[in-house]
């Protein structure tokens, strides 16, 4: 019996390659937006406002609790019948990355903002500065430097979850490697490189997040 | 001069009968660090010694192999005539397996600077885990020689307290209480007094003498406090660089030290 | 909204079910993997390390579909369940093994050595001394890391497992009530998610006992 055709698994590669490119846009799509929603949590739950501050922690815990997979489905097949407001499934899949890991992200800044000595804070008001000014010029590219490697695991994750895009009709590398396993009946391949592909892109983004780590705890 | 200084300064030279702990050409290395270099030491049964000399100078290690905390890089140790780190197979020398240490380990017992109590622990089960677990006495009695150990070391009110409720002074007697327990021949005291703050090393120190004034407990002590050494110890060692500098009854040694690194050590001492 | 719970609820049981098994056999791989990095014997570490890299290098879903398209060309053919607590498991151990390992790294070292002073042997140091108090460590990690199986149980309804995500897609099927199936999902997750932090709010306090 022979189980693995190299035959086939050379045969499909190309057509899993292309469909990385859809994986890795919508990774890089997906943390964009959640770079930028973690923030707005990160600030709203530290608002003097409390219920600003008790709304942002609620939809941190509630979308860190819940899983993607149904959010994906209630961004797609839900939100359109709600709002009226109808997403490409890409944009959709973006989105529901986005949203999922911006509230991880969002206790990532927390810890980096934290982690701003008071005086900091002080000398800001002592100098006058405005509170915008404030957060952009002094706390953000304070806390922000050494908190890259933590979000650089998130973004690592969150390539890892890429493939749950399938579920919403992207053609993304699961999504070709299935179609490709219904036509032939042959699913032992295209499965093995998906994995394999996704092994060999983020064993060596790993690798490179622990040694930026290790020179940022060095400094 | 009582007459146990008197017969451990006779003893000095002259054993009158087999040690109990005997360091033969013992060094240790870290990397290209010489820690300890070729030190030859026998200590008697009940014999108290005080090892003194500056940080780094490799007391410490010294200690630590005896309590098989640190492999000696060459030369061997014997505990009560057996060897600690080997076996004898064959008439050949063989590094010992962790069941022959284990049985050798079983005469000495340790107290750390740091204490090292078990803090998911209560007083009473930090002393009874190794009588039970160890030693395979039952709950009862070694509960007994619990409450026996912390009375004496004026802890019997504090079985149900956990470590992190004590003092820091009151841990060490706990430690003290944990390792006496297990009835040692010889047990080993690694700078008990350097973690604690000023006001608490003398309940500390008051217990350790108590134990010395029973007698027949063989004693090493590794210490900064030099008047507690010179009133418990048969003998003071002063090691500087790994070696041993100059050995010999307190009173010589903080009386009449020979040795020019060992004057200059102690007279830093006498300034505060 | 809520006459929809009935049916949505039918696949509580299979989500329960594989959170429970699933997280059985992540914590004893998660703690033999974990020790096994610690070992003295680098082929053990070796093992040990390729396991852990290639279940946390890899994405869940592609280990889910492979071991339920690809395992059977082997001759391997696993139930549904099987291979949702299996895969769920493994990964789980992957992860769970760094937390095992680091918590037990995060034990002073003198520990250990009180505990070899003491005359343990060196399953005793470990079941006795070091474990409990590294225990203490790992909980809230764990209960972190049991959310997160608890929402990777919703993969294996696209391998024809009839857990909750299942049951709500079959039921926008029949009824096309698609906002309140999904509304009610997200919050059923939440509550079970809760209950486990709620549970592992317990734990620690039980496992804390005496230490401030």
């Amino acid at each position: 019996m022979v189980i693995w055709d190299w035959e086939f698994a050379i045969k499909v590669l190309p057509d899993l390659f292309k469909a990385m490119r859809v994986t890795v846009a919508a990774t890089f799509a997906g943390f964009g937006l959640a770079l930028v929603i973690g923030l707005i949590l990160a600030l709203g739950r530290r608002a003097s406002f409390k219920p600003l501050s008790l709304l942002s922690r609620g939809i941190i815990e509630f979308i860190r609790s819940t899983p993607l997979l149904i959010q994906l489905f209630f961004i797609f097949y839900a939100l359109p019948l709600a709002t009226g407001i109808s997403l490409s499934a890409f944009q959709a899949g973006a989105l529901g990355l986005g949203l999922h890991y911006g509230t991880y992200l969002s206790e990532v800044y927390r810890a980096g903002i934290d982690a701003i000595p008071r005086g900091q804070w002080e000398a800001a008001t002592a100098l006058n500065f405005s509170r915008l000014h404030t957060w952009t010029r002094i706390i953000l590219p304070q806390a922000i430097p050494p908190i890259i490697p933590v979000m650089g695991n998130y973004l690592i994750a969150m390539f890892k979850e890429t493939p749950l895009l399938s579920t919403i009709t992207v053609v993304e590398m699961l999504q070709t490697a299935k179609i490709i396993g219904s036509e032939w009946y042959r699913y032992l391949e295209p499965f093995t490189i998906v994995g394999a592909l996704f092994l060999l892109l983020s064993y060596p983004a790993s690798v490179l997040v622990r040694r930026l780590e290790l020179r940022l705890n060095q400094r | 001069m009582s007459v146990s200084q008197m017969s451990a300064a006779l003893q000095t030279d002259a054993f009158a009968e087999q040690p109990i702990v005997r360091y033969r050409k013992v060094s240790k290395s870290f990397g290209d660090l010489q820690v300890i270099k070729e030190i030859d030491l026998n200590i008697a049964p009940g014999e108290k010694v005080a090892v003194i000399g500056p940080s780094g100078s490799g007391k410490t290690t010294l200690v630590r192999m005896l309590m098989t905390l640190e492999r000696p890089s060459g030369g061997t140790i014997e505990v009560d005539g057996e060897m600690l780190w080997h076996k004898r197979v064959n008439g050949k020398l063989v590094p010992a397996d962790e069941k022959h240490l284990q049985r050798v380990r079983c005469k000495i017992g340790m107290v750390f600077q740091q204490f090292n109590l078990f803090p998911h622990m209560n007083v009473l089960r930090n002393v009874t885990e190794a009588p039970v677990h160890v030693l395979g006495l039952s709950r009862a009695e070694a509960e007994e020689r619990a409450r026996e150990m912390l009375t004496k070391v004026g802890l019997a009110d504090k079985l149900d307290a956990y470590p992190a409720k004590l003092s820091g002074g009151q841990q060490q007697r706990v430690a003290i209480a944990r390792a006496l327990v297990m009835r040692p021949k010889v047990m080993l005291f690694d700078e008990v007094t350097s973690a604690l703050d000023p006001e608490l090393v003398g309940e500390v120190l008051t217990v350790i003498k108590e134990i010395a004034a029973e007698g027949d407990m063989t004693m090493m002590l590794v210490t900064h406090e030099m008047d507690f050494a010179r009133e418990v110890a048969d003998r003071v060692i002063f090691i500087d660089n790994g070696e041993i500098m100059e050995q010999g009854p307190p009173w010589a040694i903080f009386g009449h030290p020979r040795h020019p690194r060992t004057r200059a050590f102690l007279s830093r001492f006498r300034k505060k | 909204m809520f006459e929809l719970l009935p049916a949505l609820l039918r696949g509580l049981g299979v989500t329960v079910q594989l959170t429970v098994l699933g997280s059985i056999l992540g914590f004893i791989l998660a703690f033999l993997t974990g020790l096994a990095r610690l070992s003295r014997y680098s082929p053990v570490r070796f093992i040990a390390a390729c396991y852990v890299e290639v279940f946390r290098g890899s994405s869940l879903l592609v280990q889910l579909f492979w071991m339920f398209y690809a395992l059977p060309f082997f001759g391997i053919r696993l139930p549904g369940l099987a291979v949702g607590v299996l895969a769920l498991g493994m990964n789980f151990g992957a992860y769970g093994s760094e937390i095992v390992r680091s918590s037990i790294l995060a034990i002073p070292q003198g520990q250990t050595e009180a505990a070899i002073a003491l005359n343990f042997t060196p399953f005793q140091r470990l079941w006795r001394i070091i474990l409990p108090q590294a225990w203490l460590i790992m909980i809230p990690s764990f209960g972190n890391l049991l959310i997160e199986l608890l929402k990777g149980t919703s993969l294996v309804s696209l391998i024809t497992l009839t857990d909750l995500a299942f049951q709500g897609a079959l039921l926008r099927e029949t009824t096309g009530r698609t906002i309140e199936i999904y509304s009610l999902l997200l919050i059923i997750y939440f509550i079970l998610a809760f209950f486990i932090t709620l549970s592992m709010r317990w734990l620690e306090r039980l496992a804390a006992v005496g230490r401030s």
